[in-house]
């Protein structure tokens, strides 16, 4: 048994060990931070040792180290095909398509028949795969980042269309009758009442949307792209089997989720802190 | 309840009227929209002929900007009916070679998730591990990892269903850990009591108290996933070079400028999800009222 198979069981019995005596302590914020984090740690320590107590070719599974090396090495890289596919194609698109999506919300929620028309039409369209419409949008809208934005701009818009109306249609009707006896008209209720009740709401459709859309950007780019973007990148270094390039790409990816779905959370909570879920 | 009366309760009082009109908007919204898209292929062709002789062309082209709804459904007929479906022209062919994967991955990503739930809510030191990773995971784009998948997997000899049905399996994955750990957790403390007054152990617990409230939890994380596991097995069948199932027909339109291909392909992916959520909702519905949850 060789030096690095030895280390992983042993970092893998210290990582267990640890975590089972520190989730016994009290519940505090420092333990609900730590543990996972020696998780994170203990993992990322075994899957270095594995690569390289059993040699794995790295054509198949680089190391944490490799990745991270290649990471800093690539920066400039990553940085254009961070801003082609996820400054350019998902960010436009996302602000489109929820954009677009509100206002729709907002306008029909004032009509009964068309609510009732678009609603279960779509949460149909929200389950269906809207990124194989990908094809069709680089041929319509070209190579480039246009047709990244138009595959984003179609995947968000129903779901965020449908918890926006969701969120409009639950009112209180006595917070309702309220408005009315001061005399509001739609426009004060909409923005007085209705918009900020229906706050919670939308910011869950932006939270499931900010994934959708960072999905829709690079797999269109499966379908054609210019020499640049994320999805290009993944593919065409899948071809040549530089593993360490593509997980270096799959980090800024995950990083960048985390982080856009992190805003948004603080967004909501900057927003919507009269809520019960936001309260302890 | 009577006949006449259900007919009357559909028509009249559910939504078939606005869905119906929103339908018919959108096909005539279409057919104006493809003439248009599709004016430039029809001057460059047939420039001779008058007006209505034109726009009737734009509705049918061979290779359309946009082929409108009846020529996809016409090709869909055609690859579904009247092509034996062992013939690599047939939509049943590719159809069944990613639904395959797709039900693969879920079921496999469904056990699985049920299995992890189960550790969550019984160690607790598993619980505060692994929970933060798997919430975060939602909002990362783990269906970049794909391609990779595939490759790797193909060089080390494992080609076919199996590596579509593993991207499948970790993208419905998630949901489900979520969903159950939810469940699981969602027998309020009184009637976790309730069970410990009645000296329960903790496998009684699990399977009278906590997996039968977690029920209706699974399936709502089963209808996120086996959309998402349609959504892997289709992206899954890019890398490998447009062989076969569903997402190899849009591959391979996408190269040869087939553009009803390409929509028929989408038609029947969109198909194929409906056919799965409403198959999960039915047996949802008949599972719940049989334990009593719903009436």
């Amino acid at each position: 048994m060789n030096i690095y198979i030895f280390s992983f069981f042993g970092i893998w019995f210290i990582g267990w060990f640890l975590n089972s005596i520190l989730s016994k302590k009290n519940n505090s914020n420092f333990i609900r931070f730590f543990v996972p984090t020696i998780f994170g740690i203990v993992f990322l320590l075994m899957w270095e040792f594995l690569v390289l107590g059993l040699s794995i070719n790295p054509v198949l599974l680089p190391a944490p180290t490799a990745i991270g090396s290649k990471f800093i090495v690539e920066i400039p890289t990553l940085w254009i095909d961070f801003t082609q596919t996820l400054i350019k194609g998902a960010l436009s698109g996302y602000i489109l398509g929820c954009g677009a999506a509100f206002l729709t919300a907002v306008f029909i929620n004032k009509f009964d028949f068309l609510k009732r028309g678009l609603l279960p039409l779509g949460n149909f369209v929200s389950a269906l795969p809207i990124v194989g419409m990908a094809p069709i949008f680089v041929m319509w809208f070209g190579f480039d980042w246009e047709s990244k934005c138009a595959v984003v701009v179609m995947m968000v818009f129903f779901p965020m269309l449908v918890n926006t109306v969701q969120g409009l249609s639950i009112i209180d009707k006595s917070r309702q009758d309220l408005m009315t006896t001061y005399g509001a008209s739609y426009f004060q209720t909409l923005l007085k009442l209705r918009l900020p009740s229906a706050l919670p709401f939308i910011f869950n459709g932006l939270k499931i949307c900010s994934t959708l859309a960072l999905i829709g950007a690079i797999v269109a780019e499966f379908f054609g792209s210019p020499i640049k973007g994320m999805g290009f990148r993944i593919s065409s270094e899948v071809g040549r089997f530089a593993l360490d390039m593509v997980w270096a790409e799959i980090f800024v990816a995950a990083l960048a989720g985390c982080l856009f779905y992190g805003f948004i959370a603080l967004m909501e909570k900057q927003f919507t802190f009269w809520h019960p879920s936001q309260q302890k | 309840m009577k006949f006449s009366n259900f007919i009357y309760k559909f028509f009249f009082e559910g939504n078939f009227f606005p869905i119906l009109t929103i339908v018919t908007v959108i096909g005539i919204f279409w057919y104006l929209i493809a003439l248009p898209m599709n004016a430039e292929k029809v001057e460059r062709k047939f420039k001779d002929l008058n007006t209505t002789e034109k726009i009737i062309k734009s509705w049918n082209l061979e290779k359309p900007k946009l082929p409108t709804p009846h020529q996809i459904v016409k090709e869909i007929v055609n690859t579904v009916f009247y092509k034996k479906i062992t013939s690599k022209r047939s939509l049943v062919y590719h159809g069944w070679i990613t639904l395959e994967a797709t039900l693969a991955g879920f079921f496999l990503g469904t056990a699985l998730g049920i299995l992890l739930a189960l550790g969550i809510v019984h160690n607790k030191a598993m619980d505060l591990s692994v929970m933060p990773w798997v919430i975060a995971s939602q909002t990362v784009p783990i269906l970049a990892i794909a391609p990779m998948i595939i490759v790797v997997m193909n060089s080390v000899g494992i080609t076919g269903l199996l590596p579509k049905a593993i991207i499948s399996m970790y993208l419905s994955f998630f949901p489900v850990v979520v969903g159950m750990v939810k469940g699981l957790r969602s027998p309020d403390q009184m009637q976790i009591d309730q069970m410990k007054t009645w000296s329960a152990s903790s496998n009684q617990l699990l399977w009278k108290l906590r997996f039968p409230s977690s029920v209706p939890y699974l399936f709502a994380s089963l209808k996120v996933g086996i959309a998402a596991s349609l959504v892997g097995a289709i992206v899954g069948e890019l890398p490998s070079g447009a062989i076969a199932g569903l997402g190899a027909r849009m591959l391979a339109g996408t190269y040869y400028g087939q553009t009803i291909m390409i929509w028929s392909a989408l038609f029947t992916a969109a198909f194929l999800a409906a056919s799965l959520v409403i198959t999960i909702n039915i047996v949802q519905n008949f599972t719940l009222k049989k334990m009593a949850i719903i009436t």
